[in-house]
């Protein structure tokens, strides 16, 4: 080996425990304040949660949410475009400081990563029209209710459903989804997202939410050993809950506020 | 190959549940399709020209457009109009409609095979020509195309798999549902295509056996 190579290496390995301090010792929110600027990771192939619109520019609950937030601190915001594989290495190599990305808790990424309160409903749920009074499981006996067959929602509604109910299996989402539409079932078991989707076009069939069948709600993740932030963060998004403007990111998005018994 | 016919063995009751609508909707679709047939061919054969004109249009309509479609208009866009039916219902009816369009061109070919002089025969007697078409000329016009109009019927035996889409459990359906809940992708459609097969064997039975009830005549004359 070279003597520059031997160098170089040796430099690189000095510096390594440098670099690593300063990363654990630096705190994101005083570095936030000090720029002025808040860097958050959104998806822009996911709508309602973020998408590009006709302007160009990106859209949706989480780039919403972002602003909300960066609104409240006080800095400017800096959207950065992640896709769903990325957007933890794109916090972790600190390019953002929070993602904001429909991201949904689970045990490994809680080991990598930490998590504030929940700001987005996301679930497989019951929808119909106002007229149909449902509100719990076992209303659905003698109810017509369509699924996609072997979708999330099908495997979880078959394991619960009264035995007089008649759940209707179709073929793909599309189908489940003219099935309510020309009134063919009462109810579809489906996501919440899909229900926005279809009250974004307003058709006469309304898909307004009757109960939750599997939670699984958006949380906005964080690095480790970040108290002063995810303190910062849980009481942005309990003041936003609280004074309504979060709830009307959900309305504008999602077509329906913020449930009650999400995880606070 | 790893073959796993024994993860289905627990699905017995159900293969069979869809095995039985499969031909329920096929027995209710031939008889209502030949029905409509018999009536459609006499109208493609109508002095009246509005007749052979809605019937014509009928026979287009039905043998240019996609099974699927006449499915899903029937199911999904008769409710606008504000006919709603269940999906068997809406399986039936699409059925015997798609039937009765393929059939009635099968039957008038039928029925122009019989020359002049078998209506001339009925008249002489003093029958009526509604009387003559249905004692004298129906049954040897349907016999010269019995083997064409028996194909369509498989046909539509084994189209009504089609029904599946819009949650009709017959026995297309009931394979994906299984196969949705075991993966054995490979192993269901393997029982389903053979329970198909053994579906139309015994129709062909049936055929025949009532293509010798029916047109004994012929052999007894002879």
């Amino acid at each position: 080996m070279h003597a520059w190579k031997r160098l170089t290496l040796a430099a690189l390995v000095a510096a390594l425990p440098m670099l690593t301090t300063a990363t654990v010792h630096a705190d994101a929110l005083d570095d936030i304040v000090k720029a002025k600027v808040l860097k958050v990771a959104v998806p822009q192939d996911f709508p309602p949660f973020g998408s590009v619109g006709p302007d160009m520019q990106p859209r949706g609950y989480d780039i919403d949410t972002a602003a909300l937030i960066a609104k409240e601190m006080g800095v400017k915001l800096e959207l950065v475009p992640v896709s769903s594989a990325n957007r933890l290495p794109y916090l972790q190599t600190k390019k953002v400081d929070l993602i904001i990305s429909s991201l949904g808790k689970n045990p490994d990424r809680e080991k990598a990563i930490d998590f504030t309160v929940a700001y987005a409903p996301f679930y497989s749920g019951v929808f119909g029209g106002a007229s149909v009074k449902v509100s719990a499981i076992g209303d659905l006996s003698k109810k017509t209710v369509g699924v996609t067959r072997g979708a999330l929602e099908d495997l979880e509604i078959s394991k619960i459903i009264p035995a007089d109910a008649d759940l209707r299996r179709f073929e793909d989402n599309n189908t489940t989804i003219s099935a309510f539409l020309s009134g063919q079932v009462q109810l579809i078991a489906t996501g919440n997202v899909v229900a926005a989707a279809i009250l974004e076009k307003n058709p006469p069939n309304r898909p307004e939410p009757k109960f939750v069948i599997k939670d699984s709600p958006c949380y906005i993740g964080l690095n480790k050993d970040e108290p002063a932030l995810l303190a910062k963060v849980n009481a942005i998004i309990k003041k936003t809950r609280a004074d309504g403007s979060l709830d009307a990111v959900s309305k504008k998005w999602l077509g329906a506020p913020i449930p009650a018994d999400l995880p606070g | 190959m790893n073959l796993a016919l024994s993860d289905l063995t627990d699905n017995g009751g159900l293969f069979l549940k869809g095995a039985a609508f499969t031909v329920v909707l096929t027995a209710v679709a031939i008889v209502a399709g030949l029905a409509l047939g018999v009536l459609g061919a006499a109208g493609r054969r109508s002095t009246l020209a509005p007749v052979r004109w809605i019937t014509g249009a009928y026979v287009e309509l039905i043998r240019n457009t996609p099974f699927i479609v006449q499915l899903f208009f029937i199911f999904f866009g008769l409710p606008r109009l504000g006919v709603r039916m269940g999906s068997a219902e809406a399986a039936f009816l699409a059925m015997a409609i798609n039937l009765g369009g393929y059939s009635t061109e099968i039957i008038r070919a039928g029925l122009d095979s019989i020359g002049k002089g078998s209506w001339e025969a009925g008249y002489s007697l003093g029958l009526t020509k509604w009387q003559t078409f249905r004692l004298v000329v129906l049954t040897p016009a349907l016999q010269k195309v019995y083997p064409a109009l028996t194909s369509q019927f498989v046909i539509i035996l084994l189209g009504s798999s089609v029904v599946s889409q819009i949650a009709v459990e017959e026995l297309t359906y009931v394979g994906s549902y299984i196969q949705s809940r075991n993966f054995r992708a490979f192993e269901t459609t393997l029982v389903v295509a053979a329970i198909y097969l053994v579906l139309v064997l015994l129709f062909k039975q049936v055929f025949a056996f009532v293509e010798r009830r029916v047109f004994a005549y012929t052999q007894v004359s002879r």
